[in-house]
This record gives structure tokens, C-alpha cells and sequence, in this order.
């Protein structure tokens, strides 16, 4: 079996179909049609920073989910996420500068370039685990933020690398309501390939890997393989968003890419939950409103005007605190929370736990 | 001839800040991250005491004691309840105090440059060393400090009760326990010892050149310093230390300065491909995630 049964009482599979099925209850169909109304209608009716802010979400849900899949299923830990966005982005900036290529070069280029630092990046886990990996997917940051650095100085674009709205068939994409339907059509792509991608083979390879190596390579499992799999799908992933997030921008920086992007893309995914692609959604959603819902906070506080400088520098502080209490006090992230608030109203009147869970 | 002094300097800077990530790591396993934070918080206290206290040797005794003092609290009230959790989460969780420091440390002294040397009313002269060279006096001590730092650590580790009690729970810490080490006090006093040691490092850097949010910088370009001697080694921090300075230097002066940022992974880099358990560290293997 490759996922858990629904928690709802009575329902079983009688037939491998039912193994394959997206949504396997009327109430998850309806929550997912409920929840796909809200998305279409949201443009329609929110004001534009609202609707920026959806936007940012959503491009930041790609990376999450991508993160999540390396991390969180296949066990490999990266701080170099904000390198592979940066790798997309640039990718995208230079053939779109040099070469003034279209949207459907550029960003299937970004995903190209994105696979081949993949496996850059994933020829270390070969050898290394755990921190060490972490370590030199860190230092393969700095190189990929360097090389940035270095273009930018050496074609004089100092400030950044400026980029046309794109065209698509024909139709030049600048509102922020076309923008917010491209995002959302990538997070869905994101999201049905990483589910796709847990169900099959390379998923159920990742899940052994992550809990234990050895056992997998014994279960006959081509652990490098599916390793370098693992790092060159969510690589490429990660760089198709950065791509987007430079065509949306308009504007390509390598200040954008600093180490603080890496952490926070590694904050998405312990807030949001381990092991969980849920998870990753309500990390990036939660990360990508954190710095807003800081800065309206203390506008709304007394002497918010003498207050406005020192914005930035709550952020982090809070940023850093809300990290280390998910960390200390809820490791399994929000959706550790979402479990327990749904197993008491599915054991209710009973106020047992759930099995398993402490 | 100033080449020389330039690696011997950086050298000394990386070596007595890697200090800090072998003692934590050889005592607890935990990769500190904070530490390039934890050294600049360090150097902002004496900012801090400087314009405080009086009398200038005052103020230094009293930022060295408070900086040993906030390693011994990040022990107790964070990375203690981490022990026992699975190791990405400790070190992601001194992630997360490297940034709130970082935060903190904004609001409190903003974003402009400090010069504790002028508030403590200290000058800096440059001595002339034979051969034509310049060193100026802050990064003399620099060195000293840092051959001071290592051999006071030698000898604790080897011949004081302390010491030889964080050595044992470094190698076994189920044995180390079981003969009545208390680990919690032990793995207390390695924290405190890497935020002294960094602190120290900050504060000599800050009242050399001046000090600002980039000074996390440095610190974290110790790190490549630490794993490439080997993260379990203090002989290991000061030869890689030494290895990495060099190549920075070398490849600043002869090569392209806009690399000195990236010389120390790339040297990391290479590390981890060839030896990943540094020149002088033990081979071991590491957890999953």
C-alpha cells in the first residue's frame, strides 16, 4: 500500500483502482473542489497586494514542495535550496539578455540547468550523510551565488539583470491576475507530480532510503541512483521556480539569494511538517506571511511611526524565535497540530489518543 | 614578506574561531551554526560594555565573562533540550538563534559600523616587522591570543579533571555517564568555552577593524576551516585554518580578490571529495536525518 487509508470510518479499497484514485471519499472530493473554487475566484476578489501575496505563495509553495520531496521523503538534507532558485533565475535572466529567447526556451533551460546542478549537488550524498551533506550542499551555495556575482560585474549589470514580461501564445503576460493563474497552474503541477512521484516506485525508494540505508540497499534498491534521482527532479523543480520568480519580478539580483532564503525554505518544511507535502504548502504559506503579518503588527501597535526602521529587524528576531519554539515544541510543524485537533474530533466523546502518537 | 603575515593573521582569525565548532562538535556532536553569530554578539557586547564602564580593562574582562555566560544559557535553555532529538534538528535550531541573534543584534545596535576601540580609547599602531612587512598591533594579539587559546586548551583538555571529563564524553557519552560525568554541566561548559573562544576572535577583529552585521561573515568562513582539519580535531582547526588562510591569500593576490568569498567552500569542496573526515579528524559515520 502507498498511502494511508482516509480517516474515515467504513472506507476500504476493493480494487486496485481504488489504490490510483486522487480523492477517495465524497468529503475529500468535495474539500478539493470547495478549495479549487476558492483559488479560481480569489483574483476576482482581492485587492492587489492580496492577490501579490497569493502569487508569492504560490511560488514559494514550488520550491517548498520540491524541498520537502528531497528533505522530508528522501531524507537528503540541503541548505543550498536558495542556490538552485538563484541558478533558475539567472539562467533565465541571461539567455533572456544575451540571446532575448522566449518563455517556453527559458524556463525549460532554467529546469535543464537546475537538473544538471542536481546532480552536482547529489554526487556528494554518494559519499557523505547527514551534516556533511548539508555542509557541502551549503558550500555549492556560495559557488552558485558567486558565479551570479561574478556575471553581473562582468556585464555590467551591477544592480541586476532586467527582464521583459513574457509572451505567451502571443500575449504579453503582465497583469498580476494572468500571473497568479500561471503560478497556480505551476503549484499544481508542482504538487501533482511530487504525488504522482511519492506513489511510484522512485517515491516508495526514497521512503526505504530516508529510513534506512542499508535495509534498502538489501531490499535490492539502487540506492545512488534513486539518490541523484531524488536531488536532479527536485533541483529542477526548484530552478523552474526560480525561473518564474524572475520572469514575475521582471528583475534578477543575486542580493535576492542570499543564505537567509535557504533557511527559510528549510523553515517551510519543519513549520509546515516533515514528511508531509500538506506540510509544505502550509510552510510556504506560513513562511512566505510571517514578515507581513510582523509588519502589520507593529503598525498596529502604538508609536508605530518610530517603530517602521526597526521592521526588518523584528522579522528576523521573530522569525528566529517562531523557528526554534516549531523546533522545540511541535516538531511535527502545523501539520502535527492539524492531526491532533483531527483525531479529537474523530475519537470524540472519547478523549483516547490515536495509537502510535504520543 | 606581508604575504606571510596576511595568512599568518587570517590564519589565526580562522583557526581561533573554529575552535569554537570543534569543541562543540568533538563534545556533543552538534554542528554549531550559530557560531559566526554567536562570536559577533560577542564582539557587540564590548561595544556594549565599552560605553558602559569606565575603565577600558574593565569593560574587556566584563564583555570575555558575559559572552562565556550566554554560551552556558544557549546551552541550558536551547540546545539542552535538543539533546536526544535527531541531529538535523539541533542544528537547524542554532540556525534559527544565529538569525534571532542576527535580528536582535540589528535592533539594538543597528545596521552602522562600531569602532569599540575608539569608545575604549585604544589605538592601533602599526609595527614594522623586519623584511618590510606591517602588522598592526591588534592582529599581533590576534596571534598571540590564538597560540595562547590553543595551548591553555591542550592542557585543560589533557591534564585538567574538566577537561578530561569533556574528552570522555565526547568518545562514549552512555559510558561517560555511567561514571558519574554529569554530560548536561560538561556539554554546558563546551558551549561556553566556543562562545569565549569566538567571542574573543570578534572582539580582537572589531577592535582591529571595526564591526558590523557582516562580521557573520567571517564566522562562517571559519566553518570550511574546522571540517577541513577534521571537526573532531583542535589540531585539525589550526592547520586548516592555516591551509584555508593560505588560499585565500594566495588566490586574492595572485588570482582574482572577488573569489575571497568562495575560496574556503571550494577548499571545503574538496575536502569533502577527497577526505570528508578532514586531515587530522576520525573517520566515522554519520546519523540519517
Amino acid at each position: 500500500m502507498s498511502k494511508p487509508l482516509p480517516h474515515v470510518s467504513g472506507c476500504m479499497r476493493l480494487s486496485y483502482g481504488d489504490e490510483f484514485r486522487l480523492f477517495e471519499t465524497r468529503i475529500s472530493r468535495l474539500a478539493a473542489f470547495g478549495f479549487a473554487v476558492v483559488l479560481a475566484m480569489l483574483p476576482f476578489v482581492a485587492s492587489p497586494f492580496v492577490l501579490d501575496l497569493a502569487t508569492q505563495v504560490l511560488l514559494a509553495s514550488i520550491g517548498a514542495l520540491a524541498l520537502m520531496l528531497l528533505t522530508g521523503f528522501a531524507g537528503q538534507v540541503s541548505l543550498g535550496h536558495a542556490g538552485l532558485l538563484a541558478a533558475g533565475a539567472f539562467t533565465t535572466g541571461i539567455l533572456f539578455r544575451e540571446f532575448a529567447l522566449p518563455f517556453w526556451v527559458t524556463v525549460p533551460a532554467a529546469g535543464l540547468v537546475g537538473g544538471l546542478l542536481g546532480l552536482v549537488f547529489g554526487l556528494p550524498s554518494l559519499r557523505l550523510r547527514g551534516l556533511y551533506l548539508a555542509v557541502s550542499t551549503l558550500a555549492l551555495h556560495f559557488v552558485v551565488v558567486y558565479l551570479g556575482a561574478e556575471y553581473e560585474t562582468r556585464r555590467g549589470f551591477s544592480t541586476g539583470i532586467l527582464i521583459d514580461p513574457p509572451r505567451l501564445f502571443g500575449h504579453e503576460i503582465y497583469a498580476p491576475r494572468e500571473w497568479y493563474f500561471i503560478l497556480l497552474a505551476a503549484a499544481l503541477a508542482a504538487l501533482w507530480i511530487s504525488f504522482n512521484l511519492l506513489r511510484s516506485r522512485s517515491g516508495r525508494a526514497w521512503r526505504a532510503i530516508r529510513a534506512n540505508e542499508t535495509v534498502a540497499a538489501a531490499l535490492g534498491i539502487r540506492v545512488a541512483r534513486h539518490k541523484l534521482y531524488a536531488f536532479v527532479i527536485t533541483s529542477a523543480m526548484t530552478a523552474v521556480a526560480g525561473a518564474l520568480f524572475a520572469l514575475y519580478r521582471g528583475f534578477v539580483s543575486i542580493e535576492a539569494f542570499s543564505l537567509y532564503l535557504s533557511i527559510q525554505y528549510v523553515a517551510m518544511i519543519i513549520i509546515g511538517g516533515m514528511g508531509s507535502l500538506a506540510g509544505a504548502l502550509l510552510g510556504a504559506l506560513f513562511v512566505t506571511l510571517f514578515p507581513y503579518g510582523i509588519e502589520a503588527t507593529m503598525a498596529a501597535l502604538p508609536g508605530a511611526g518610530r517603530l517602521a526602521g526597526d521592521v526588518f529587524a523584528v522579522n528576523q528576531a521573530a522569525f528566529g524565535v517562531v523557528m526554534i519554539l516549531f523546533l522545540v515544541f511541535e516538531p511535527e510543524g502545523l501539520m502535527g497540530i492539524w492531526r491532533r485537533v483531527r483525531d479529537w474530533f474523530v475519537l470524540w466523546p472519547f478523549r483516547a489518543r490515536l495509537p502510535g502518537r504520543g | 614578506m606581508q604575504f606571510v603575515v596576511n595568512v599568518a593573521v587570517l590564519g589565526a582569525i580562522y583557526a581561533l574561531i573554529a575552535c569554537g565548532y570543534v569543541l562543540v562538535y568533538r563534545v556533543s556532536r552538534v554542528l554549531n551554526l550559530a557560531h559566526g553569530e554567536l562570536m559577533m554578539l560577542g564582539a557587540y557586547l564590548l561595544v556594549a560594555t565599552a560605553s558602559g564602564i569606565g575603565s577600558p580593562w574593565a569593560a574587556l574582562g566584563f564583555a570575555v565573562a558575559l559572552s562565556l555566560a550566554v554560551g552556558v544559557l544557549v546551552y541550558l535553555f536551547l540546545m539542552r533540550r535538543m539533546t536526544g532529538e535527531m541531529v538535523l534538528a539541533a542544528v537547524l535550531s542554532t540556525v534559527a538563534l544565529g538569525i534571532m541573534i542576527r535580528g536582535v543584534v540589528l535592533l539594538v545596535w543597528t545596521a552602522s559600523p562600531q569602532y569599540p576601540r575608539a569608545a575604549l580609547g585604544w589605538d592601533n599602531p602599526s609595527l614594522a616587522l623586519p623584511g618590510g612587512a606591517n602588522i598592526s598591533f591588534f592582529s599581533a594579539l590576534l596571534i598571540g591570543v590564538t597560540a595562547v587559546v590553543y595551548a591553555g586548551l591542550f592542557v585543560f583538555l589533557r591534564h585538567s579533571r574538566w577537561g578530561m571529563r569533556m574528552r570522555a564524553a565526547g568518545q562514549n557519552p552512555l559510558l561517560a555517564a555511567q561514571r558519574g560525568i554529569n554530560l548536561h554541566a560538561v556539554f554546558a561548559l563546551a558551549w561556553g568555552l566556543a562562545t569565549f573562544t569566538g567571542a574573543m576572535a570578534g572582539m580582537l577583529i572589531a577592535l582591529d577593524s571595526g564591526l558590523d552585521a557582516t562580521m557573520v561573515m567571517i564566522g562562517l568562513k571559519a566553518f570550511p576551516a574546522a571540517l577541513v582539519g577534521g571537526l573532531d580535531s583542535l589540531v585539525g582547526a589550526l592547520a586548516g585554518g592555516l591551509l584555508v588562510a593560505l588560499v585565500e591569500v594566495g588566490v586574492i593576490r595572485f588570482v582574482d580578490p572577488l573569489l575571497a568569498d568562495v575560496v574556503p567552500f571550494l577548499v571545503l569542496v574538496a575536502m569533502l571529495v577527497i577526505r570528508p573526515w578532514g586531515l587530522f579528524g576520525t573517520r566515522e559515520e554519520l546519523d540519517r536525518v
